[in-house]
């Protein structure tokens, strides 16, 4: 019988197929004393490490390009020496060589943790080295993406970016997890990528290997063992949305006509020629701070300039909206802010950094300037982070006297949407990041796992705000953009219309179910999803209301 | 012992991607290499030593190996410290 199971659908997809489930991590080794002997041990160390070196490097092989690199480099982890010799003395010391290997590996990675930034996150690589390790002397599943020959629905406790890189999308049909949210890197991968997930599936991880299962991101549903209706529902579903979802790259527009600008959300230039091949009409969000990362001195104007008109050219006549420096939290930017903070979200970060030191804020805003006057770009600049009005204020007269003609603020904080109309009185536009609005509206970290079901952007308390913003904008004629993942989700993309959004922006892989979905929709039943979402009393309520509205509901 | 001092041109340091190159450069070469950054010596051939050294762009490290065909091993793994990886 038929048994469906729920969670937080990402996209627009419908999958049918055999779940194969993603081994959890290993248990941590135990401590106890080898019965073998050293010398066994060790021979049972040198075939593990060679035999995982090798199956690393043959992975590599296959995935080619960068991925390759970054493979190479994990294989050559696994031969080093400098963790074998550290292992072989944890062995003469009466250690197995599981235990062995866990040690030796924890100690690398505490000391990669140590150096901080890039490295660090090197850490992730090591674990999954050891894992392939120890997976491997314990005659286990190695943890991480199963393979299989023919296509599978991957069913995970939660994706980790290392899985995500690996996955074999002509394999996977649909990714379902069992924790996450809506924000969490499964899904944000999920909508970069277009997979068909559901996530935060509570029972899933129950599934034996080769249960059938149709996975349906619209109604954020999961059945299992479906019966022969359920089936035929859903390839009829799949076929309907195929159809619908067939319309012409095109400006973004609702039913009546009305235009909705569809926007793409970039962090290097590189990103530039996929977005104009998705039909973007432009940038609604380009991140700086991911250009200057890696530095640890202020980068020039020069520099700067060249890497701006490198993306401005990419769209001559097209609106490019930039973000000036978002340093702080999850995006430390050494030169900007250094100082150790004991709650970084709420520290000196986005406007509040760059005003500690004006200097890179005039820098950056001259160099926008400079590549804006010399590229048929029409270029925008917002700063991220605005709580008051007065900041409003100093951001945009700096960005004016510097040249930049257009200057706008990002509304993340919920004292900038509270007071919606005095901030749009004093600058351009304004340009809602729903990911950090939604973190200070419900005082959830957008980092933690444990949080993450409150991390949602279709929580009408966040609605409510972002109703502030396009009530203000429409009253002062002021362009009211979204450029969070919530700009991403096709429904809720309609509701952020209605609430007075004149403009989405997204992952360029978004845009075409978005385009989709707005064109079934008209500005008046926009407005009523809407307001159905807004007297909801939770997310998932929120969405349950704007659903029961539509006029199918597969 | 033959020596060369080298400042790390590549813009990322030496993290994952240039460290893989510059070790398998110093496995292949049969004599044992070390890389020393202040105070600390790593076996150069050891990817998880030379990236614990934590090396920048613009860091001085040193290095030094000895035996046949040391003064030419050294000249290649300098000139490979001095191109930038990531340009």
């Amino acid at each position: 019988m038929t048994r469906v199971l729920t969670g937080v659908g990402i996209g627009r997809g419908i999958a049918v197929g055999p779940a194969l489930r993603m081994p959890d991590p290993l248990p941590e080794p135990a401590s106890t004393p080898s019965t073998i002997g050293p010398d066994a041990e060790k021979e049972r160390l040198t075939g593990a490490l060679a035999a995982t070196a090798e199956d690393i490097r043959q992975r590599g092989e296959k995935a080619g390009g960068q991925a390759q690199a970054v493979l190479e480099a994990q294989a050559l982890m696994a031969d080093d020496p400098t963790l074998r010799s550290d292992a072989d003395s944890r062995v003469d010391n009466g250690a197995t060589a599981e235990r062995a290997v866990h040690e030796a590996f924890a100690g690398f990675r505490d000391m990669l943790v140590g150096l901080g930034g890039y490295m660090a996150e090197r850490a992730t690589d090591l674990d999954d080295v050891a894992q392939r390790v120890i997976a491997r002397l314990s005659g286990v599943a190695a943890p991480g993406v199963p393979t299989s020959e023919t296509p599978f629905v991957l069913v995970a406790r939660d994706l980790a970016p290392a899985d995500t890189a690996l996955l074999d999308l002509e394999r996977v049909l649909a990714v379902v997890t069992s924790e996450g949210g809506p924000t969490s890197h499964t899904a944000i991968l999920a909508r970069e990528k277009g997979i068909t997930a559901v996530v935060g599936v509570h029972g899933v991880l129950d599934l034996t290997d080769g249960t059938p299962v149709v996975v349906d991101a619209v109604a954020g549903s999961v059945a299992v063992d479906p019966d022969a209706e359920t089936l035929d529902r859903a390839s009829r579903a799949a076929e309907e949305r195929a159809k619908r979802a067939d319309v012409p790259v095109g400006p973004g527009a609702l039913a009546d006509g009305t235009p909705v600008p569809l926007l793409a959300n970039l962090g290097s230039a590189d990103g530039v020629e996929a977005a104009v091949a998705a039909g973007a009409e432009g940038v609604g969000l380009f991140r700086t701070e991911f250009l200057f990362l890696d530095a640890t001195t202020a980068p020039t104007v020069a520099q700067q300039y060249t890497q701006y008109a490198r993306l401005l050219r990419g769209f001559p006549g097209k609106k490019v909206v930039v973000r000036v420096l978002d340093a702080g939290a999850d995006k430390p930017l050494s030169f900007l802010n250094d100082a150790p903070e004991e709650n970084p979200a709420l520290g000196l970060r986005g406007i509040r950094a760059l005003r500690a030191t004006e200097q890179i804020l005039r820098d950056q805003l001259t160099a926008l300037a400079r590549a804006a006057s010399e590229t048929d770009a029409l270029v925008q600049v917002m700063a991220p982070m605005i709580a008051t009005v007065e900041e409003t204020r100093y951001f945009t007269a700096l960005a004016h006297e510097l040249g930049v003609p257009v200057a706008g603020v990002m509304v993340e904080v919920p004292s900038a949407a509270l007071l919606a109309d005095r901030v749009l009185g004093e600058t351009d536009f304004a340009s809602i990041g729903t990911n950090d609005l939604t973190q200070y509206t419900l005082a959830a970290d957008r980092l933690l796992g444990s949080v993450a079901a409150l991390q949602d952007p279709w929580h009408p308390a966040v609605l409510r705000l972002i109703r502030e913003v396009g009530r203000a904008g429409t009253a002062l004629g002021k362009p009211v953009g979204i450029c969070g993942e919530a700009a991403a989700d096709p429904l809720l993309a309609v509701v952020l219309v209605g609430l007075g959004a004149t403009s989405l922006s997204m992952s360029p892989s978004a845009i075409a179910d978005v385009r989709a979905e707005l064109l079934q929709h008209t500005r008046e039943q926009a407005g009523r999803l809407a307001e159905a979402a807004l007297s909801a009393e939770d997310g998932a309520a929120a969405r349950a209301a704007v659903r029961s509205l539509l006029p199918e509901s597969v | 012992m033959p020596e060369r001092s080298v400042l790390i041109a590549s813009a990322h340091g030496l993290h994952a991607r240039p460290a893989a190159a510059f070790t398998q450069a110093a496995a292949k070469a049969g004599v044992p290499v070390q890389l020393t950054k202040g105070a600390k010596s790593v076996n150069a051939a050891s990817i998880l030593g030379v990236i614990s050294l934590g090396i920048e762009h613009g860091d001085e490290v040193v290095l030094s190996a000895e035996g046949e065909g040391a003064e030419d091993l050294l000249d290649e793994l300098t000139a490979l410290l001095s191109a930038d990886h990531d340009a």
